[in-house]
């Protein structure tokens, strides 16, 4: 499998996937170094804040045109699933585009968000649409979510939830992964997500 | 669906969990990671870690809980007491805390709501409010432990935390607090309505349904307790299961 890193570029929850990662006796390293990046076994990519200023983060270190290049198996968690996509409508932010959808604001569609509390914070199902990613995971399975921007359906959509609106919660297109929800925090169910990502 | 989340509170004191003396199974009661992983296993969704240590010498043991809390349990868990600057936050999300809650500093430093929003992202924001109903049926926020009265008014003080960047309220009403007759239905009620993020009602389990009356009536997101469940009067496991029996969705 290789060395594992993580993309630790200012906008991520590194500490927390480093931890999940020592419960499997796995360690990995926290770097924003292309090299290192680029020779690594597996690349995990986190995130939480802002998409804009994440963006703009990824950018200063080249990482924005870094990582749709990269061959291995790639795993964006929560924003970073945000930032593969196309587009993000918060803070009108172009994404790097490995994967054909948008992310919006859930209030972007408020007819069916309506009354809804956002952030959509808590444990919610997923239903797996031929994901790699969920082999293995019991039916019914919850996740761990906090987001109030969420990747439209699109036909690297793997892993799908409701909240008012039916949401991307796992993307998958070639060797790139990617969860809406946190792996690191959705107990037994999330550590498989996290073992199969390292077995494929 | 999203899950209504139960979540035990585990009061810390220099490093120790305070209350659970009556979990006789377990090897270190007193050992707050321990007792935390217990809650995990009976299917608690979150846990809060609230620090009650006395002196600033003693509260440096809660940076190496917070890492062994990370280290080990694989669910959310917020830490809180005597926070009071961006630093303090820095340090325990940096140890691993998944969000934090301010209380008093809130209340006499609002600012620090939008900062900490702003530099961490208000995911990890929560803004602890405990009040007391005054004899004319007003809501008054009280800070310190519920020590010191204030002249901020519960319903508009949860708005402006909201508007300010807060990403989750727990509110705890003191009269209900203690008392195992259920939660302060009306108030908690009219916060869900007032604010759009997350509410957590705290103060007052007795018995399962009081839980379910915290989703049906008090429309709240999730619920915590403390005594109720470190003196295992009811389980986590038990009341899940009565909840799902009632319609009420909760993660199995």
């Amino acid at each position: 499998m290789g060395s594992i890193v993580l993309i630790e570029y200012g906008a991520g929850n590194t500490r927390s996937v480093t931890y999940a990662l020592q419960r499997l006796g796995l360690e990995a390293s926290l770097t924003s170094d292309p090299e290192r990046i680029r020779r690594a076994g597996r690349v995990i990519f986190p995130g939480v804040g802002q998409a804009a200023s994440a963006m703009e983060k990824l950018r200063q270190n080249g990482l924005d045109k870094l990582i749709p290049e990269l061959r291995q198996p790639v795993l964006g968690v929560c924003l970073g699933l945000q930032l593969m996509c196309r587009h993000s409508t918060e803070g009108d932010t172009p994404g790097m585009g490995i994967f054909d959808a948008g992310v919006i604001h859930f209030h972007d569609r408020p007819e069916d968000t309506n009354g809804l509390k956002i952030p959509h914070m808590g444990w919610n199902r997923v239903l797996p649409k031929d994901s790699l990613l969920l082999q293995g995971v019991p039916e019914g399975s919850y996740f761990y979510f906090v987001h109030s921007y969420f990747a439209e359906i699109g036909e690297d959509t793997k892993g799908v939830t409701e909240y008012g609106v039916p949401f991307s919660a796992v993307m998958e297109k070639n060797n790139f992964f990617a969860t809406q929800f946190h792996p690191e925090k959705s107990g037994d169910a999330g550590e498989q997500v996290l073992k199969n990502f390292l077995r494929i | 669906m999203l899950t209504f989340r139960i979540i035990p509170c585990l009061d810390v004191k220099d490093g120790r969990t305070v209350k659970g003396v009556n979990f006789v199974n377990l090897a270190d009661a007193g050992d707050p990671v321990e007792l935390g992983a217990h809650y995990r296993d009976e299917g608690a969704d979150e846990l809060v870690y609230l620090d009650i240590t006395a002196t600033y010498e003693t509260r440096k043991t809660l940076v190496p809980l917070v890492e062994r809390v990370a280290g080990t349990l694989n669910i959310p868990f917020t830490v809180g007491g005597g926070i009071g600057s961006t630093a303090d936050v820095e340090a325990l999300l940096q140890a691993g805390a998944d969000k934090i809650s301010i209380n008093s500093s809130a209340v006499y430093h609002p600012g620090l709501i939008g900062e900490l929003a702003y530099h961490f992202g208000s995911q990890c924001v929560v803004v602890a409010v405990d009040a007391r109903q005054t004899p004319e049926g007003t809501w008054q926020v009280y800070t310190h432990g519920g020590r010191k009265a204030t002249d901020k008014e519960l319903f508009s003080w949860v708005k402006e935390a909201e508007d300010r960047g807060a990403g989750e309220i727990l509110f705890t009403s003191m009269d209900h607090d203690g008392t195992r007759r259920g939660y302060a239905l009306d108030a908690l009620a009219r916060i869900s309505e007032t604010v759009e993020i997350p509410v957590i009602a705290s103060g007052g389990a007795g018995k399962p349904e009081d839980f379910y009356d915290a989703w049906k009536r008090g429309k709240a997101d999730a619920a915590l307790a403390a005594g109720l469940f470190h003196y295992k009067e009811l389980s986590i496991k038990d009341l899940k299961k009565y909840l799902k029996e009632k319609g009420v969705p909760v993660r199995e």
